[in-house]
């Protein structure tokens, strides 16, 4: 059985059976990148193409690895290559990039609904790596898949979500991801980077971060973004730290074998403590093996592939 | 030239009421409105269990003229206008050049004298440029033909500058025309903010950007006694105030756009780009309190915002289009769908809104059917029905949010000056 839809724009339309089909693949992916030789001829002969309007070296390493173990080519267009430029649409860019032979067009654009823009452009299988502010499946299914592997059950587990929400397609994801599988998700951060009406998503919404902390087993700390500081959205970043910054003492509110997750790159001493961002409850290394897998079995469902059942 | 039209319901807003009548025009002018008219040398029009109504008047429209072309013409734009029941439309200074001094002004009633297939009024800027400064030569602009004052889509910014406007405007006796939004509060929004924002990661617009700017030129107009026209209102919020200062004794009006009283932000749902508009779809409630203003009167105009745009403009991200939306040819079959079929307001409600009041707040001829007055006169047939179709608009905006929408009650004969310039739903004649 494969996925639903021929895409991946996004977890709020993503049916729950799906996000379980794509996180049992990846535990199968997951081994073939434990093993010595990571390559299997899964995808030969089929095309990747990213297509990224934002720089992140990150979030594209990853789609590329995953590509290249399961054996297919994998090209990637950057906004400062020619071919994406100023002036060619984004709908005459992605048809050129499918006229090419892409089989999978995986895009990352700073303006939210790019992907689905594409999706209703293109022939072709379409991945959202990242569309503005709206969300950033991918990513959402690899702190799902992390979450799983350390607490094995979404039902009844206290997620908290902690910065700048507003701003942030990462919670966005995991918020529709979490919740549909049964999850409890309290977001925090200051009131001008909480976005409105967000508790209409079925979160919890603090201001106290303290409130979110409280028996979470999971504690998923944003980035935040230096230029919204700029933008005087709050103060400073010294009192953004001190009410919101994840310390040892604030972590102690949460379950006393709760997990922190950070979608990288870390600000150290802004919204996370090194003591604590390198503290055995911190799983950030581990989430950025498990976006290679995630990104491998989604290439693998969307290409037509069966799912397979992780061994365990 | 004569035109008999037989066996229609006369419209009177005035009166309230729907009258059998045939009318005769001669030489573009009514000259007889009585049952059973007869008259061998005319054309006759049968209009039976039509509705006769007089011009529908749109008092905001972008034609895009001068400097826009490629968008709208005003050969173009007047041709929607006939298509969709208006014998007259006020167009909106923000072209290239900005309608700020009396030569644009005389270059827009030129062209539409020359090219247009309705009347043409051209609304003046209220700032040079639009810029929000320096307040217009406004008697310069009166004495060139514009019919008001607006800066619409860049609204002043600065309470002073408008006070001046105001005070200015009302010793010539020009309305000021104002588009609500404080940008400092919108930033770089680009739909209604709430929910539907958050969801979808699109900057919001905040409802309280347009009631700030409701409040404050309510206030200003109280202050210096100047006619203001609140333009596309879209809150319940901006309903309120409008209604509380209209007991108050304030002299302001307003206008709603069929897009207003017909979606909300759901429409953006999937990132439709036609669905991007300024100001932004509301919510549910804000819809409601806006068909309540219609019935109660609080909003006096239904007016289009006709804001074309090519197909490569809106073919982008949703951040990166343009906002406006084409309404002309769909804004009768919007109101007799969403408004009269509904029981929202009645015939002759409607066509105050859209004809009536309009030509009052802009002091231009129309608005009623009588003896003597010009004939200009549109036709609509409450049964017809239609599926909008863009492809058959005779604008050349394309950008509208309700292709495919079953339409009942349309616009099938539109009579400017005694001439025929659409029927059944096809333009006639074209001065170009
Ligand atoms: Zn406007
Ligand atoms: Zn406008």
């Amino acid at each position: 059985m494969g996925l639903q839809s021929k895409h991946m724009l996004g977890l709020q339309h993503t049916p729950a059976q799906d996000i379980l089909t794509i996180l049992d693949t990846a535990g199968a992916m997951k081994d073939i990148i434990r093993r010595d030789i990571k390559k299997v001829p899964t995808l030969r002969g089929r095309t990747v193409v990213t297509l990224f309007y934002e720089n992140s070296t990150r979030t594209k390493t990853s789609f590329d690895l995953a590509g290249k173990y399961l054996s297919a080519d994998t090209v990637g267009l950057s906004a400062s290559s020619s071919s994406v430029r100023k002036g060619e649409s984004l709908i005459d860019t992605a048809r050129t990039v499918e006229a090419m032979g892409a089989d999978v067009l995986v895009i990352r654009h700073p303006a939210a609904g790019a992907a689905e823009i594409v999706a209703d452009n293109v022939r072709c299988s379409v991945i959202n790596a990242g569309d503005g502010i709206h969300e950033h499946p991918t990513q959402a299914l690899l702190d799902m898949f992390t979450i799983r592997e350390y607490k094995g059950d979404f039902s009844g587990l206290k997620a908290a979500i902690i910065g700048d929400i507003l701003h942030s397609r990462v919670a966005r994801s995991n918020i529709w991801g979490l919740t549909k599988l049964g999850a409890e998700v309290s977001v925090a951060g200051p009131a001008t980077l909480l976005p409105p009406e967000i508790e209409k998503m079925g979160v919890k919404v603090c201001t106290r971060v303290e409130e979110a902390l409280a028996g979470a087993d999971v504690v998923n700390v944003l980035r935040i973004q230096l230029e919204r500081q700029k933008q005087a959205l709050f103060p400073s970043l010294r009192e953004y730290s001190r009410l919101y910054g994840i310390n040892r003492e604030r972590l102690g509110l949460a379950k006393e074998d709760a997990i922190v997750m950070h979608p990288g790159p870390l600000n150290r001493g802004v919204e996370i403590v090194k003591e604590v961002a390198d503290s055995a409850r911190s799983v950030i290394n581990e989430q950025v093996t498990n976006g290679v897998a995630v990104r491998m079995a989604l290439l693998y469902l969307l290409t037509g592939g069966e799912a397979v059942e992780t061994a365990d | 030239m004569k035109l008999l039209i037989k066996g229609g319901k006369l419209v009177n807003p005035e009166k309230q009421l729907l009258e059998k009548a045939d009318v005769l025009v001669e030489n573009g002018v009514i000259t007889a409105m009585e049952s059973s008219l007869s008259e061998r040398d005319a054309e006759v029009v049968e209009a039976g269990g039509k509705l006769v109504c007089p011009g529908l008047i749109d008092m905001h429209v972008h034609l895009r003229e001068p400097g826009f072309e490629h968008k709208e013409t005003i050969a173009t734009g007047t041709m929607a206008a006939a298509r969709g029941g208006f014998t007259a439309v006020a167009c909106m200074p923000n072209t290239n050049p900005v309608a700020d001094n009396a030569p644009v002004i005389r270059f827009i009633l030129d062209r539409a004298a020359a090219e247009g297939t309705v009347k043409v009024y051209p609304i003046g800027a209220i700032t040079k440029g639009s810029k929000g400064k320096e307040i217009t030569e406004m008697a310069d602009l009166k004495a060139a033909g514009a019919v008001a004052v607006s800066d619409d889509g860049v609204p002043v910014h600065d309470a002073g500058v408008m006070r001046r406007a105001m005070q200015y405007a009302s010793m010539l006796g020009l309305t000021v025309i104002s588009h609500c939004e404080d940008k400092s509060l919108v930033a770089e929004g680009v739909m209604h903010q709430g929910y539907q924002s958050t969801v979808l990661g699109l900057p919001g617009m905040p409802a309280e950007a347009e009631e700030v700017m409701v409040a404050r030129d309510i206030i200003l107009a109280e202050a210096t006694g100047c006619r203001v026209h609140i333009a596309h209102i879209s809150t319940a919020g901006a309903v309120e105030l409008v209604r509380q200062a209209k007991k108050r004794g304030v002299k302001v009006t307003c206008e709603v756009t069929p897009h207003h009283f017909t979606l909300t932000d759901q429409a953006v749902n999937g990132y439709d780009t036609n669905t991007k508009v300024n100001p932004p779809l509301r919510t549910a409630a804000d819809v409601a309190a806006v068909k309540q203003g219609l019935a109660d009167g609080t909003i006096d105009v239904i007016a289009t915002d006709h804001a074309p745009h090519t197909v490569d403009e809106k073919e982008v991200e949703y951040q990166y289009a343009p906002f406006g939306l084409v309404g002309l040819e769909t804004a009768v079959g919007l109101v007799f769908t969403e408004l009269v079929d509904t029981g929202i307001l009645t015939v002759p409600e409607a066509v105050a809104k859209l004809s009536t009041n309009p030509a009052r707040i802009m002091a231009v001829p129309g608005g009623r059917l009588a003896v003597g007055e010009q004939a200009d006169i549109t036709i609509i047939d409450p049964e017809a029905l239609e599926k909008v179709d863009p492809g058959s608009f005779a604008g050349k905006g394309k950008n509208t949010p309700f292709a495919g929408r079953k339409l009942k009650g349309l616009p099938v004969m539109t009579i400017v000056k005694g001439k025929i310039v659409m029927k059944d739903r096809r333009v006639t004649v074209s001065s170009v």
